[in-house]
């Protein structure tokens, strides 16, 4: 059977592309290590801290490489055999997942202890979930695409169902494992369709096939297509594909869901743009209708089913779905602008999300049960700080100015306009105004009622230092930014995906 | 000599396949599913595929079958399925379109399928070129595809994590926290 034995040359691994990488799943396996082999109660918060430290180590070495691969001389690069593409769009999307899962920890640590599930196994999991969203971002390769995007979901199916006593959040884990893996299924299809359609698997030679070749009949390339948007679609809860989402996102644990609605949208975008908008940009032709229509129907739905809800997580799950309608209007443009745009709406809702999920959190008390819009009533005399803080995290949400979430929303609707897309901007605009009304509800809700007779058996709340500093940072991010935008927009102008083979 | 092969194969896949759905023994049907998997793993070898050949043996009729007998035998063997209850209203019915559709659909897709696609030839050559299957395939493994094959070990590791804690019990009582449900 063994005819000659060669000498293989092995590629070349670029370690310091994959150190963001390396952080968060050496962090990870540090705290099962350190967990299994130390008897003694660890000190308060040790896990959460060095979840943080992981994080802030991917975004420091991320940071790191950005000014290499956003100068002209050397440009970016493919690494690891070509696997994994190393541009400003993985800097910028490391960064925000990373983000993502720092703060997602800090709302962990108190809560687990609140709720008697302290251990390490949860910040493993989102850690792990956080690699899976790094290895999305920067996946050169359908097959490592797919890798990333498992990593991400089996981890997230995991946390989903974190909370075991909790009937709801057994629940949440079973419905978004059984549908997460039917539109895993629908992914895997699409890649195997295109790969086909192509000849390969690998982004680059894909759009080299794609601009050099003209396919007589490309029924093959159009299913592919359509189902890769299937998958990637159900990742980012687009209408029709979002059936899952208020369901699991109001059973899973309340930092559990800031973590999905943040990093892990953010890294099923970074699919969408760096498969969709880059590498099938010669043929944006064919699938910038169906990118419209999806946003266009999940603008409309989110909004307007938000809108109904009496749960406040339900109804931030609605929310979240017309948020992604909005980047999917950026995704349409299918342009530079376009893609920037979206990126600059993916960090702004990063913070933002976590932020309201993280009052979420400390409001919903022991049990994670109270999130009905009626346990919110007064809370504007009972925790003022805290009613603000949410005031902010909402009305930045609505799009009011001087928040980054005004920004966000006025640079997608702008990169809808320049591409002469100005019925998608209009419906943008519509939706936007519909579902200011479902934001105030929830601020006049605070402001405007006496608290409930159950509030006051429960004694004041108490905002745990962990989750203090999650929220004093997504409130500075919002309002910073909001009022000094130019050099976070200007990143994110710089963050365009790049399709190369060159080897670092 | 290859109609003898396949002869033998193809029955070997047809009784197995007659077997999973005939015996009213749920370890009956199982190990029938081996039968059927060896048949298509002596197809494999007769088309060349040497590598695919033991993959089917190894994976499927090795542990995907021990898992199904596992589980078999976890749920109890002896445990009657009742067949007339239907949870879903016309289940069956629906069902019966679907099928007919898709065998329609396989159909025109076997008899068209020269307009759905002309597609490239695949970038990794012809099976049959120099070199033997198994040495080419763990070639990429270890060039081409090595992040990927690395990634799967996180993957391992998240299954494991995750394994542990769905399956650990909570420390304290099984007790339910009642709560208010949502409207809607």
């Amino acid at each position: 059977m063994i005819a000659q034995v060669q000498a293989m040359s092995t590629p070349d691994v670029a370690w310091s592309a994959l150190a963001p990488l390396l952080a968060l799943v050496g962090g990870a396996l540090v705290l099962l290590l350190v967990s299994t082999l130390t008897t003694a109660k660890p000190p308060r918060g040790a896990y959460a801290i060095i979840t943080v430290l992981a994080a802030v180590f991917a975004i420091g070495s991320a940071m790191a490489i950005w000014d290499r691969v956003t100068d002209p001389s050397q440009g970016p690069y493919a690494a690891v055999a070509g696997a994994l593409s190393i541009d400003g769009f993985t800097v910028f999307l490391t960064i925000v997942i990373a983000v993502g899962v720092a703060l997602a920890a800090m709302l962990c640590d108190d809560y687990l202890r609140r709720e008697g599930l302290d251990g390490p196994e949860l910040y493993v999991l989102l850690l792990l979930a956080a690699a899976g969203g790094l290895v999305m971002a920067m996946a050169n390769d359908l097959i490592v695409l797919f890798l990333g995007l498992e990593s991400l979901s089996i981890a997230l199916y995991v946390a989903a169902g974190f909370h075991r006593r909790r009937a709801s959040s057994r629940e949440a884990a079973m419905k978004y494992f059984v549908l997460g893996a039917f539109s895993s299924a629908f992914l895997l299809y699409g890649i195997a369709l295109v790969y086909g359609a192509t000849g390969s698997t690998n982004l680059v030679k894909i759009s080299a096939f794609l601009s050099h070749n003209v396919l007589e009949r490309e029924g093959l390339l159009l299913a592919g297509f359509a189902l890769l948007l299937v998958g990637l679609g159900f990742k980012v809860s687009a209408v029709p594909f979002h059936v899952w989402t208020p369901d699991v996102y109001q059973g899973a644990p309340t930092p559990v869901t800031a973590f999905m609605a943040s990093a892990s949208k953010a890294a099923a975008f970074a699919a969408l743009l760096r498969v969709f908008v880059t590498t099938f940009y010669a043929q944006r032709v064919d699938w910038q209708p169906l990118i419209a229509g999806l946003a266009v129907a999940t603008l409309v739905v989110g909004a307007v089913l938000a809108i109904v809800q009496s749960d406040v997580k339900r109804m931030m799950a609605y929310s979240s779905i017309s948020h992604a309608g909005f980047i999917l209007v950026g995704v349409q443009v299918a342009s530079a602008r376009g893609t920037s745009s979206a990126l600059f709406y993916l960090l702004a809702y990063t913070f933002l999300i976590v932020g309201t999920f993280g009052v979420a959190t400390v409001v919903g008390r022991r049990g994670d049960a109270a999130h009905a819009i009626t346990d919110y009533r007064g809370l504007g005399s009972r925790r003022p700080g805290l009613a603000l803080v949410f005031t902010v995290f909402l009305l930045a949400q609505a799009g009011v100015p001087l928040t980054t979430g005004f920004l966000a929303k006025f640079y997608v609707i702008n990169a809808a306009v320049e591409a002469r897309s100005y019925w998608l901007a209009i419906v943008a605009m519509l939706s936007a105004v519909v579902s200011a009304f479902l934001y105030l509800r929830v601020v006049v809700a605070m402001y405007m009622s006496e608290p409930g007779a159950a509030a006051d058996a429960d004694g004041r709340l108490q905002i745990p230092a962990g989750a203090g500093i999650a929220l004093a940072l997504a409130v500075a991010f919002t309002l910073v930014v909001g009022v000094v935008p130019d050099r976070v927009a200007h990143w994110a102008d710089r963050a365009v995906p790049v399709l190369t083979d060159k080897a670092g | 000599m290859d109609y003898v092969v396949f002869g033998i194969a193809a029955v070997a896949c047809l009784v197995g396949a007659l077997g999973v759905i005939l015996a009213s023994n749920p370890v009956h049907s199982a190990l029938s599913l081996v039968g059927t998997l060896f048949g298509i793993a002596i197809l494999f070898v007769e088309e060349g595929a040497h590598f695919l050949a033991a993959v089917q043996v190894v994976v499927y009729a090795g542990a995907i079958v021990v898992l199904f007998l596992f589980v078999i035998m976890l749920l109890g063997v002896d445990k009657a399925e009742a067949l007339e209850a239907e949870p879903l209203g016309g289940q069956r019915p629906a069902a019966a379109v679907v099928a007919a559709g898709s065998l329609v659909l396989v159909i025109l897709l076997g008899i068209r399928a020269a307009e759905v696609s002309n597609g490239a030839k695949a970038v990794g050559g012809a099976l049959n070129g120099p070199g033997a299957n198994v040495a080419k395939l763990g070639r990429a493994l270890f060039t081409d595809y090595v992040f990927a094959f690395e990634i799967t070990s996180v993957l391992l590791v998240i299954a494991v994590v995750g394994a542990v804690v769905l399956a650990r019990r909570p420390d304290r009582d099984e007790i339910e926290i009642t709560e208010t449900e949502a409207a809607e």
